[in-house]
């Protein structure tokens, strides 16, 4: 494996997009939103990747990482520096539209835009609408999902339960 | 360490151990919740407690520096080193003093990200930024549970009520300063928690009010927690919680 120095951020994004979330492998970094800039240095060779966490005790965040790495690594991309960021905070608003699609193709109801319904009223549900049969007659079952980034819901029309990547 | 140093770091400790110390209470839920959806909710709150004091625990062991680490600090600190308040080492008990504990201290958290969101402190205020979202799913959460099972039937209503006398005389301590949290609160990087107590307390109200529950007349509240004076339930907590590492120390997997 050579080191590879004549790489330029454009081909590093690309890269990225091969590094997908552990419990979501239908989408990858890039169509989750969670990096945030690619600093590649001519210079010293060194490549920065600045990486936001969806939710703070996500435990995909480690193995992501590492991925990143690996996978960069597999490229001759040897010197990489990984930082975390907290703020500006996650948002599912950052996610791609291509990603959204691909939620909806596995099942999972992509995430709303977030301005109809970050809000405290208790008692409240999203129409959301089934990634089965697309109907909006659904209902939600818990707030909390298999992850931290998704809620549990279940189709009125079609009976299939399923995950809604809740908007963040 | 200097002393300004030395402060800071109590109070991000005392943010840190706040956050694990609930976030491992609530862990107890772990395949024995009323059912499993809230089985899986009262756990991913665990997962966000305990993230979050992850960021505040990482940020403590950079002010003290000296090989200081989330994990050391996490798991070979006694209790007595711990500053979180009695609230949040109270034992489980049932769903009733659950939910309402978390609602007790997930509206006093989002009062104060609020305010730390304009810490002079960058890493505090990003670490406020990104717990705030979460904790606004938990304060919602937790206050229809409250309002479920207090105005549910006369069984659920009665939990809630015992679970309001067990709890109560707990809840004071969030809004009394210890010194370290005055001084940074002088330094506009901490929050001065005094000042939150009037919009927690009208949270309660309207809360309750749905809820069909009452606050409590008493005006006399425990205290010791943040200075590390704990109740004998903290030890317990911290057996489970630290027995590999002591046991086993370096261990990983
Ligand atoms: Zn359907």
């Amino acid at each position: 494996m050579a080191t590879n120095t004549n790489i330029s951020t454009q081909q590093i994004w690309s890269l990225l997009e091969k590094v997908t979330d552990p419990e979501i492998p239908v989408l990858s970094i890039i169509d989750l939103g969670i990096v945030r800039a690619v600093n590649h240095s001519e210079e010293s060779g060194e490549t920065e990747i600045v990486i936001t966490p969806t939710y703070s005790g996500c435990p995909a965040m480690d193995v992501i990482r590492m991925n990143i790495r690996m996978t960069l690594l597999e490229h001759g991309i040897e010197q990489v520096k990984i930082t975390t960021v907290l703020s500006p905070a996650w948002t599912t608003d950052w996610m791609s539209e291509a990603g959204k699609e691909k939620l909806r193709a596995y099942g999972i109801a992509p995430p709303n835009p977030s301005q109809q319904v970050c809000d405290m009223k208790l008692f409240a549900e999203e129409s959301v609408q089934c990634p089965r049969c697309g109907s909006y007659s659904t209902r939600r079952v818990s707030e909390f999902g298999s992850t931290a980034c998704k809620s549990l819901y279940q189709c009125n029309a079609c009976h299939e339960p399923f995950d809604y990547f809740k908007c963040h | 360490m200097s002393n300004n140093r030395q402060i800071l770091s109590d109070y991000v400790l005392h943010l840190a151990d706040n956050a694990l110390i609930l976030g491992q209470r609530n862990s107890e839920w772990c395949g024995h919740g009323p059912v499993l959806e809230q089985d899986i909710a009262i756990t991913n709150i665990s997962l966000d407690l305990i993230g979050q004091a992850r960021s505040l625990y990482q940020y403590a062991a950079q002010l003290i520096g000296n090989g200081a680490t989330e994990d050391r600090l996490a798991y070979l600190r006694d209790a007595r080193e711990f500053r979180n308040c009695l609230l949040v080492e109270l034992p489980r008990g049932d769903w009733a003093v659950t939910t309402l504990r978390q609602f007790f201290f997930s509206a006093y958290q989002m009062l104060l990200f609020q305010q730390m969101l304009h810490s002079s402190d960058t890493t505090l205020a990003a670490i406020a930024e990104k717990s705030l979202k979460e904790v606004t799913y938990h304060v919602r959460w937790s206050s229809e549970w409250v309002i479920r099972l207090g105005d549910g039937t006369e069984e659920s209503h009665n939990r809630m009520e015992n679970a309001l006398a067990d709890l109560w005389a707990f809840t004071g301590e969030l809004f009394v300063p210890s010194d370290y949290e005055k001084s940074v609160a002088d330094n506009g990087i901490g929050v001065d928690v005094s000042s939150l107590k009037d919009n927690w307390l009208q949270k309660v109200q309207d809360v309750f009010n749905e809820a069909t529950l009452t606050i409590p007349t008493t005006t006399w509240f425990q205290s010791g927690g943040k200075e590390g004076i704990h109740t004998e339930h903290l030890g317990y907590l911290l057996a489970d919680l630290q027995f590999l590492q002591r046991a086993y120390p370096g261990m990983e997997w």
